[in-house]
C-alpha cells in the first residue's frame, strides 16, 4: 500500500476498491508502524483544535498585534445570518467565515494546525466543518476528511513543495485549497478519480499565486487568501462532482506548480520585498508596524 | 520521500503564525537543546534568507528561543519566551546575516555553558518540518525520514563497535550510517539512521560506555 503521485494513489484505491482516506491510513500504518486506532485518535485531535479554533475566530472582535488582522470572521457570519439574499450562497459563505477565523486566529499567535502550513490553517477547517454539517456527516466522515487531504498533501509535498519561501503560495493556499477539494468529494460521495479532479481544478486556478505579506505576516492577504481558498475548493469538489475533468492530469499541475515556483522571484516567495508588501501602503505599514515593536521593547 | 507520514501534512498542532518560520523554528531550537541536552547560558542564533528578512513578524525569534527552552510547537508558554529566558538569566543575541545560505530558512544556532558548547544549523523545509544540516561544523547528511542516532564522541578505537554491539544486542538495524572527525583523537560524530524506533534504555547504555559526549535520537 505506497503511493507516490496521485495517479498511483488514485489506481490503488480504484483496484482495491477503498476509499482514499482508507488507501492513507493504510500507508501510514505500514510505514510508520503504527496502530491504526492511534493514528486515528491522533488525527481527531487535529480535528478538536481546528473546531476549537473556528469557534474561538468567530466569537472573537480583537486584531491581531500588528492591527492587519481580525473581525472579519464574525463580519461575515453576521452577514450571512442577516442579509436577506446570499449572493454565493450559504454553503460558501459558511466555509468561507470558518476558514477566516481559523486564519485569524493564527495570526494571533493561537492554536492552529498547520494544513500543510500555518499560512494555510484555514480551508481545511473552513471546507470540512461546512461539508459535515451541509451532509449531516459525524465527526468520523470528517476525520476520514483530513485523511483524504493528508494523501493529497503528502504527493504534492513529496513531489513539489508546501512552502511559500520556495513556492510561492500557490504552495501553500493552492496546496491546502486542492487537498480541501479532494476531501470535500469524498465526503460528499464522490469516486477516488473525482477527488483527483477536483484537485486539478482547485490548483490550477491558484498557479502563479505570489507569497507577498505585508510586513512579512502572515496575515494580509493571507487571511483573505484563506477565505478564497475555502470557496475555490468548495466550486472546484462541485465541478468534479458534476463530471468536469481536467485536461492536465494532476501529478501534471501539481509538477507545473512546483517549476512555477522555481520561475518564482525571491521578492515574490515569502522575503516581503515585492508584490503587496511593496505597494506604498504594504510599505508604509511595515514602517508603521515596526515602528511600534521598537517602541514595545 | 522527504515527508513520509500523514502528520507532516496535517499537522503540528502549533502556536501560529507560520509552519517553517514559527513552528519550524521551534522544532529547530529544541532539536539543539535536545542534543545540547540542558539550559544553556548563552544563545547566538544567526539567521539567513527569508529568516533573517522577516523572523520579527513571525515570531521566529520567539519559537526558536522557546524550543531551547524545550517548548513543543502547541506549548501557549511560547508568546513569552524571550522574557522567560531573561529571566532565567539566558544571554539570547540574534544576527541577521547576508550571506546566502542553501536554503531559504536556515538558522545556525550556537549553545554554550560553563561545561561545553554546541553548534547546529537547521533548515526549515516548509510545514514545520525540519531537517539538521550541520552539527559542530560535521556536515550532516540525513534523509530526515527514518529514526536517526547521533552520537558525538570521543575519536578512539572501539567506540563505533560499541554503539553497532548495542544496536544489534536490541535488534535494531543500521540503514544508513557515516562516521567524521576533525582531528585525530578529538571530537567525532557518528550519525546513524535506524529501521527501527530507539528506546530510552538504548540511549543510556550508548551514554555509559567510555567517551560518549552526546546520544541523541531525531526522528524517533
Amino acid at each position: 500500500m505506497n503511493f507516490r503521485s496521485v495517479a498511483e494513489l488514485v489506481e490503488l484505491a480504484e483496484t482495491e476498491g477503498l476509499k482514499i482516506s482508507e488507501v492513507m491510513i493504510r500507508q501510514e500504518v505500514e510505514v510508520m508502524n503504527r496502530s491504526r486506532e492511534e493514528i486515528w485518535e491522533e488525527m481527531g485531535r487535529n480535528l478538536d483544535v481546528m473546531g476549537q479554533a473556528i469557534e474561538r475566530g468567530l466569537s472573537q472582535d480583537g486584531r491581531s498585534a500588528s492591527g492587519l488582522s481580525g473581525g472579519d470572521a464574525k463580519r461575515i457570519q453576521t452577514y450571512k445570518e442577516t442579509a436577506p439574499v446570499l449572493l454565493s450562497g450559504e454553503t460558501v459563505l459558511d466555509a468561507v467565515a470558518s476558514a477566516t477565523a481559523v486564519s485569524e486566529v493564527n495570526a494571533m499567535m493561537g492554536i492552529i494546525v498547520a494544513t500543510p502550513t500555518a499560512g494555510a490553517c484555514g480551508i481545511l477547517p473552513g471546507t470540512i466543518f461546512t461539508t459535515a454539517k451541509k451532509f449531516q456527516l459525524d465527526r468520523d466522515a470528517m476525520i476520514a476528511g483530513l485523511f483524504v487531504s493528508g494523501a493529497i498533501g503528502y504527493c504534492i509535498a513529496n513531489n513539489a513543495c508546501i512552502s511559500g519561501a520556495t513556492g510561492g503560495c500557490q504552495a501553500e493556499v493552492g496546496s491546502a485549497t486542492a487537498m480541501a477539494a479532494a476531501a470535500v468529494v469524498e465526503m460528499a460521495g464522490g469516486t477516488p478519480s473525482q477527488a483527483a479532479e477536483a484537485v486539478a481544478i482547485a490548483l490550477k486556478n491558484m498557479l502563479g499565486l505570489v507569497c507577498d505579506p505585508i510586513a512579512g505576516l502572515v496575515e494580509a492577504p493571507c487571511v483573505k487568501r484563506n477565505a478564497m481558498g475555502a470557496a475555490i475548493a468548495m466550486v472546484a469538489a462541485d465541478l468534479a462532482l458534476a463530471g468536469v475533468k481536467s485536461i492536465i492530469p494532476t501529478d501534471e499541475v501539481i509538477s507545473a506548480m512546483y517549476k512555477i515556483g522555481q520561475d518564482m522571484p525571491v521578492a515574490l516567495r515569502e522575503t516581503a520585498l515585492g508584490g503587496l508588501a511593496a505597494t506604498p501602503t504594504g510599505k508604509a505599514l511595515e514602517r508603521q508596524i515596526f515602528q511600534n515593536t521598537k517602541e514595545d521593547e | 520521500m522527504k515527508y513520509r507520514t500523514v502528520f507532516d501534512i496535517i499537522g503540528p498542532v502549533m502556536i501560529g503564525p507560520s509552519s517553517s518560520h514559527t513552528a519550524g523554528a521551534a522544532r529547530i531550537g529544541r532539536t539543539a537543546r535536545t542534543v545540547f541536552g540542558r539550559v544553556p547560558k548563552e544563545i547566538i542564533i544567526t539567521l539567513y534568507g527569508s529568516f533573517a528578512k522577516t523572523y520579527r513578524g513571525h515570531g521566529t525569534d520567539i519559537a526558536l528561543v522557546g524550543g531551547i527552552l524545550d517548548f513543543d510547537t502547541y506549548d501557549e508558554r511560547m508568546p513569552l519566551s524571550l522574557q522567560m529566558a531573561k529571566k532565567a538569566g539566558i544571554d539570547v543575541r540574534f544576527v541577521e546575516s547576508e550571506e546566502i545560505a542553501d536554503h531559504p530558512n536556515t538558522a545556525r544556532i550556537h549553545l554554550s555553558d560553563d561545561q561545553g558548547k554546541l553548534e547546529v544549523v537547521g533548515i526549515s523545509i516548509g510545514g514545520g518540518k525540519i531537517e539538521i544540516v550541520e552539527l559542530n561544523g560535521f556536515e550532516l547528511k540525513l534523509s530526515g525520514n527514518s529514526p536517526t542516532l547521533l552520537v558525538l564522541h570521543k575519536d578512539q578505537f572501539g567506540a563505533v563497535a560499541d554503539v553497532a554491539t548495542i544496536l544489534a544486542k536490541h535488534e535494531i538495524n543500521i540503514g544508513y550510517m557515516q562516521v567524521a572527525r576533525k582531528e585525530k583523537g578529538l571530537e567525532a560524530l557518528m550519525s546513524i539512521e535506524t529501521d527501527q524506533s530507539v528506546t530510552p534504555e538504548l540511549l543510556k547504555e550508548i551514554r555509559q560506555k567510555s567517551g560518549m559526549y552526546s546520544v541523541t535520537v531525531l526522528n524517533n
